[in-house]
């Protein structure tokens, strides 16, 4: 098969909607448009059904035994607020205290960072080398304030599963309610609230081949009871925890999206990661000090992350973007040009947090296009280092590091 | 973010990378920037010492593609220039050659930075020897 550029791996941010979610959608745009909360007329009743079998493909994908549990956002920066303050808020009486990690999603440490400034206390544990939490820190962390653990399932730069079925023993033992970020594990890896003692999950429709703008919070109705206070005010949908019309065309493809998933989930797994190790294996083996980013084995199947010594990310992207759209945690990519705060909390050095090229595999991603990319990275990497400083000293048996460096 | 073609095409085909000898007669070198920060500039010219032009110039970036396309830029328009006159480059003058967004200003301070090194380390080492062979030709 010819290659069709640009070739997409870059399915850390974003994934394309699959045709099936969205025929599934369009009829909801048109002729089935009404309002599920219109309990009078035919359209009110045909828009509830469909809602409610979104919800029910959802909880289904995530293992919740009621779909109920199931509260539709705008997506997972939304499920992740509305987790988080709505814990916070609903029990402030009985403790002001969040354990996270360090390594969140922005929308989790900045929420945390808001309640910090409202007079709660947030610790976020740091994870090891390899991009996992020790689930000891967690437990020392642990005061009688503590309301609220909130860990990642996996992490969206560097794909590191993190020990969760045993986060939320620990909560369960410690009676804390526990959130999980699983925005991107969903869909592609087991997920399951009820074996996995998860209180509160986020996800979102737009990672795993649904629409952009439509997610979910499970709130966990039995054993325990988990309430929430809403973020926003207005007409009570959502068993009062998220007002808002919901948006019936998205949900619907998101409960699509959800159900394809739970179905191919393992053997396109399997198909990722044998695609992914390829990837890994050309890159690795072609190039001197590249370095794998994250945990090796506990990872996304289709996640690879990769800093490259000497070059600088941005750099390498420049060299492909006309061609393969893919991710860096380089300064230079970023509006704040602080280098990625994951790839840092590995304790690499920032250098190589500046060298850090993420690649996302997907649904469409073929094998043409993995050893395209796989050729394409090594060749751009190896000019960038003649062309690098760097590189040059460490030939000459330089230690960077003995230099005394005069940043401007 | 969206480059210019200029950007894109010193990036693609970078003017004068390479290295001079540190020690060779005329040279001058500028290392500039922090691996800590992603960018790194060395910057090299050579002075015929007789004409105390610049007759050649290099350079090795670590850093984005505007850093590396304002050194490339740099060596280009170093070649030719008395020292005086490569002084008066401005990172300015390469943030308007280059249209480099505002985020982007640090790559061509650092360019600047580099050549003012490298000018420094030139006069440094082989100032004095310009100055006696100037003397000796009047
Ligand atoms: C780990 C993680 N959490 C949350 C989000 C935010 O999700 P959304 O884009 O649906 O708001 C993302 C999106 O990139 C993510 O990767
Ligand atoms: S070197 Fe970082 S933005 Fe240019």
């Amino acid at each position: 098969m010819a290659l069709k550029f640009p070739i997409f791996m870059d399915s850390h941010s974003t994934t394309p909607v699959d045709p099936r979610v969205l025929e599934a959608m369009l009829p909801y745009f048109t002729e089935k448009f009404g309002h599920p909360g219109s309990r009078n007329h035919p359209f009110g009743w045909e828009a509830e059904a469909a809602a409610d079998k979104a919800r029910e493909q959802v909880a289904r994908l995530i293992g919740a035994r009621d779909p109920k549990e199931v509260v539709f956002t705008s997506g997972g920066t939304e499920a992740i607020n509305l987790a988080i303050k709505g814990v916070a808020e609903m029990y402030r009486e009985k403790g002001t205290h969040i354990v996270t990690l360090a390594i969140e999603q922005r929308a989790g440490l900045d929420v945390c960072k808001r309640l910090e400034r409202q007079g709660f206390q947030a610790t976020y544990i740091p994870v090891g080398p390899d991009g996992l939490v020790d689930v000891e820190e967690i437990r020392k962390a642990i005061t009688d304030k503590t309301i609220l653990i909130s860990v990642m399932f996996a992490n969206n730069e560097i794909g590191t599963i993190q020990p969760v079925a045993e986060i939320g023993k620990l909560a369960k033992e410690k009676g804390i309610i526990f959130h999980t970020d699983a925005t991107q594990a969903v869909g592609k890896i087991p997920v399951d609230v009820e074996t996995m003692g998860i209180d509160l999950l986020s996800t979102t429709a737009h990672m795993i081949y649904g629409p952009k703008g439509v997610g979910a919070l499970y709130v966990r109705r039995k054993n325990p009871r988990v309430r929430i206070a809403p973020i926003l005010d207005g007409g009570g949908h959502e068993r009062g925890m998220r007002s808002g019309t919901v948006p019936v065309p998205l949900v619907v493809g998101f409960g699509k999206a959800a159900e394809i998933c739970g179905t191919v989930l393992a053997e396109e797994g399997a198909r990722l990661r044998a695609l992914r190790d390829k990837l890994q294996d050309k890159i690795l083996s072609s190039l001197d000090e590249a370095y794998l980013n994250g945990h090796p084995e506990k990872r996304l199947p289709h996640n690879l992350n990769i800093s490259f010594a000497y070059v600088e990310g941005e750099s390498v992207l420049m060299g492909l973007n006309k061609e393969v759209a893919l991710a860096s945690g380089s300064a230079c990519t970023s509006a704040t040009l602080e280098p990625s705060y994951v790839i840092a909390a590995l304790g690499v050095g920032s250098e190589l947090a500046h060298s850090s090229i993420r690649f996302g595999l997907h649904r469409f991603t073929t094998e043409e296009e993995v050893e395209y990319v796989g050729d394409r990275t090594v060749q751009v990497v190896t000019r960038l280092r003649e062309m690098s400083p760097l590189y040059e000293l460490a030939k000459e048996g330089v230690d960077i590091k003995s230099i005394q460096w005069k940043a401007s | 973010m969206a480059y210019s073609d200029k950007v894109i095409d010193h990036y693609n085909n970078p003017r004068n990378v390479g290295s001079f000898p540190k020690e060779a007669p005329g040279v001058g070198t500028g290392l500039v920037g922090a691996p800590e920060c992603g960018d790194v500039m060395k910057l090299q010219i050579k002075v015929n010492v007789d004409t105390g032009l610049i007759e050649d110039a290099r350079f090795k970036t670590f850093g984005c593609g505007s850093a590396i396309a304002s050194s490339s830029l740099a060596t280009e328009w170093l070649k030719g220039k008395s020292v005086d006159e490569a002084a008066k480059i401005k990172n300015t003058d390469i943030v308007n050659e280059l249209k480099l967004p505002p985020v982007k200003i640090h790559c061509s301070v650092l360019a600047e930075d580099a050549i003012k090194a490298a000018l420094a380390d030139y006069r440094d080492k082989w100032g004095k020897k310009e100055a006696a062979a100037g003397a000796a030709a009047s």
